[in-house]
């Protein structure tokens, strides 16, 4: 799957393309195949997104997973300090990124 | 096209620029188009016979051109200096402060933001093609 | 330290006005992220892995308590309680929004600082000696130089499109601890045989993809003409660096192609013709701003016995300061390196701590090390111990200064979006692997330095020992480099062979140590034992 990604205009913030709107979390992302191009246009123009680009992912569990580690750094945050990530509580979220 | 924003009083040249090579190869041309690639310095010997320079500007991240216009202020080149193309309304006063005088920008520029661009900077560090003086000469005056 | 008056902050807050200007642009939709991106950078501001990034300059790495009370406020109010030194004595911010940038920038001017030309395709921040002014064995303090071109580099219109980034960095000793010759423009202040000073200019040095160590262009360049000559380098490099090829734009390459001679030719042609235009400033101004670096008021006589009885601050006081020109006096360096921590982070309460260390023990002054570290460069030996408790409380107290746990890395893959691999975690494990080993005192001085992709913002190409992350088909992979340099011997490192993964790296490490402890002679430093026997009996220990 593709899902569509980019950073918040205003906060810098990494977010995911839902199909309707724009979340942080990856897990609400959508496989946009075949669309990237034009929602990445629609978006940007409408500046509610910065700089979009697609990227490949798989489902894992459940929910997409990017294929590339610099993407799953980016969704969650950074490796070495996971109280500032997404998920502070979760111990295990470290095997997710790498 | 864009509106030309001009800063001189005298009358513009009336007919288009030609390239480097093709200004030196013949003499009634008084208006030259200058590209990154170009050696403003190989002007020099005709700056007599020229009212026009344009400095192309194909993306405005290319700076060669703010080099080629100094060059050609400090050697005493009077006429217009024009910069041609991916002019953005941010680049203005540094183009100003390199003997720019005149700017034909691809795309239309707020007049607002120009003139905010121009009013911008209360001192200048440097000296340059300019006639403002820099803050080391005010300090020691 | 350098004051502001009314010229340079009317500058200042010209700045800020005009990005707050070009930010509401951009979020009104007049200017687009491709024609917004130079402008922004030009302010320090990145849009990196997670949010945007804010770089702030600290010039030539000085601030003082009040400026580093502001830097820790921002920390607090604008971003997530922290900060991260540079390898540029810069200060970065990693979880900033566009929205607050102009206000941000706003408090950096109240307290004569900002984050001018901290990015972007022009003249970065000056960087300097962080001994500057207390060093036994400088000739002159280099910062006023720095100072001077700081003004002259700010808003220069003909150098702000240049082809590429341009980094220069000023000393006033033969010891060079600012990396200078791999400068795209190293100056070293010297005397000539008649007791005149004046600047010998080393060009087109550099890291990154493709290092190179610059050569000198002119040994001598009288002081009244420093500006004028930076001027001519700077119009060549305009005029003729390459634009073609991102990779390929920087001065290094343009010296490296049209050979230094050729490039020395054409930067005299036009420091001869500048010399005619007056472009210089009134040698007045440099008189002016020397008056702003004068030694503070050192104590007389201050005694030089410092109590021992304490082993670990014994230990401290050996390994982080630094011999002081003034009798009775050290610099002290504060390692941002505690073992298992991320180099070069302070949180906004350490920042603080250090501020009110330096108004009390310092003469209110601070220095930024490339190193990352962070300097008390004039302390009374005599107020050591009371320094080092308080600095020991609050975790900053770690002996390592310049051994292997000292280690400059880059944000890398936990950070950057250029990186390739991440270089906090390596760094982490090796101070852990050493701590744990004991050997951090025994392998004496052993620079370690680590970048997450081949840009080399970790310096690996300097580090006695280096390590550069790559991205091998998606897996992290780390290569080994040895026999880099920085200082006076520069020279770069090599790279021994084939990568290792994340837990290999570290054993590489602690292999190619114990290579230098079998094979040291009396006195000889990791890097000295490597140039006596070379690469070989390494890569027989590494990949046998």
């Amino acid at each position: 799957m593709r899902l569509l990604t980019g950073n918040d205009l205003k906060t810098g913030a990494v977010t995911w393309w839902t199909g309707s709107d724009w979340s942080i979390h990856v897990e609400d992302a959508a496989d946009v195949t075949g669309n990237e191009d034009e929602i990445a246009r629609r978006e940007e123009a409408s500046r509610r997104v910065n700089s979009p680009y697609a990227v490949d992912a798989e489902l894992h569990e459940g929910s997409p997973r990017p294929a590339h580690i610099k993407e799953r750094v980016r969704a969650l945050g950074p490796t070495v300090r996971p109280d500032l990530t997404l998920k502070p509580a979760d111990p295990e979220i470290g095997n997710w990124v790498i | 096209m864009a509106e030309t924003l001009r800063y001189r009083d005298d009358q513009p040249v009336d007919h288009p620029a030609v390239t480097v090579d093709a200004f030196l190869d013949q003499s009634n041309a008084a208006a030259v188009r200058i590209e990154p690639g170009d050696d403003a310095r190989e002007l020099l010997p005709h700056l007599g016979r020229l009212s026009l320079v344009e400095v192309n500007f194909p993306a405005f991240g290319d700076g060669r051109g703010y080099s080629s216009a100094r060059i050609l202020r400090e050697a005493g080149y009077e006429g217009e200096l024009r910069a041609v193309g991916d002019v953005l309304v941010d680049q203005l006063a540094y183009m100003r402060r390199c003997g720019f005088d005149a700017f034909e920008p691809d795309q239309q520029l707020d007049k607002d933001d120009v003139q905010a661009a121009f009013d911008r900077w209360p001192e200048v560090y440097q000296d340059a093609a300019d006639d403002r003086t820099p803050i080391w000469t005010k300090r020691h005056a | 330290m350098y004051k502001y008056d009314q010229y340079d902050q009317a500058m200042v807050d010209a700045r800020v006005e005009e990005f707050r200007d070009q930010a509401r642009r951009r979020l009104e939709g007049k200017l687009t992220e491709d024609q917004f991106k130079p402008l922004r950078l030009m302010n320090g501001l990145y849009l990196q892995l997670h949010a945007y990034m804010l770089r702030v300059a600290i010039p030539y790495g000085t601030l003082n308590s009040q400026q580093m009370h502001a830097l820790a406020d921002i920390a607090d109010k604008y971003d997530r309680g922290y900060g991260h030194f540079t390898t540029r004595q810069n200060i970065q911010y990693n979880w900033i929004k566009l929205e607050d940038a102009g206000d941000i920038l706003a408090d950096l001017a109240k307290v004569e600082m900002h984050a001018i030309q901290t990015s972007g395709n022009c003249i970065r921040n000056i960087s300097s000696d962080h001994f500057a002014g207390a060093a036994a064995d400088e000739i002159v303090d280099p910062r006023p130089y720095a100072e001077l071109l700081r003004q002259w580099s700010s808003f220069h219109p003909e150098f702000s499109y240049l082809p590429r980034k341009f980094k220069i960095a000023v000393i006033a000793s033969d010891t060079d601890r600012a990396a200078m010759r791999l400068h795209d423009i190293g100056i070293q202040i010297v005397k000539n045989d008649a007791g005149e000073l004046g600047a010998a200019f080393y060009v087109g040095g550099g890291m990154g993809r493709t290092p190179m160590v610059a050569p000198c262009i002119n040994a001598f360049v009288p002081l009244d003409r420093l500006v004028t000559y930076a001027e001519a380098c700077l119009r060549v490099y305009n005029r003729h660096g390459r634009r073609d090829n991102k990779y390929k734009a920087r001065i290094k390459i343009l010296v490296h192609e049209m050979g230094a001679e050729e490039y020395t030719r054409q930067v005299e042609a036009e420091y001869a013709h500048l010399l005619e235009e007056g472009v210089e400033p009134p040698f007045a101004e440099l008189e002016r701003i020397r008056t702003y670096f004068e030694d503070p008021l050192f104590e007389a006589g201050a005694p030089e016995e410092v109590d021992r009885s304490d082993p670990d601050f014994a230990v401290w006081v050996d390994r982080n300061t630094v011999a002081h020109k003034e009798a009775g006096y050290v610099s002290a360096v504060i390692s941002l390196k505690p073992v298992g921590g991320i180099p070069g982070d302070a949180t906004a309460e350490q920042m603080r701590l250090m501020a009110d260390l330096a108004k009390d023990y310092s003469f209110d002054e601070l220095r930024v090390m490339h190193t990352q570290n962070i300097v008390l460069p004039h302390v009374r030996k005599a107020d050591l111990h009371a320094l080092w408790t308080a600095l020991d409380e609050a975790g900053l107290g770690s002996p390592n200064l310049d051994t292997v746990e000292d280690i400059i890395a880059c944000p890398g893959l936990d950070y950057c979006s250029l990186a390739n691999a991440r270089s906090i975690p390596i760094a982490q494990r090796i101070s852990e692997r050493f701590a744990a080993n004991g050997k951090t005192g025994t392998l004496g001085e052993l620079k370690l330095k680590i970048s997450g992709c081949i840009n080399a913002c970790g310096h690996h190409h300097a580090g006695h020992i280096g390590i550069l992350g790559v991205d091998r088909k998606g897996v992290e992979n780390y290569q080994l480099l040895l026999g880099g340099s920085e200082a006076e011997d520069v020279s770069l490192a090599k790279i021994t062979g084939p990568g290792f993964d994340e837990n290999g790296i570290v054993d590489a490490v602690e292999t190619v140590t114990n290579v230098y402890e079998n094979e040291r002679q009396d006195g000889e430093r990791f890097l000295d034992t490597y140039r006596r026997i070379g690469m070989n009996p390494f890569k027989e220990a590494l990949y046998g």
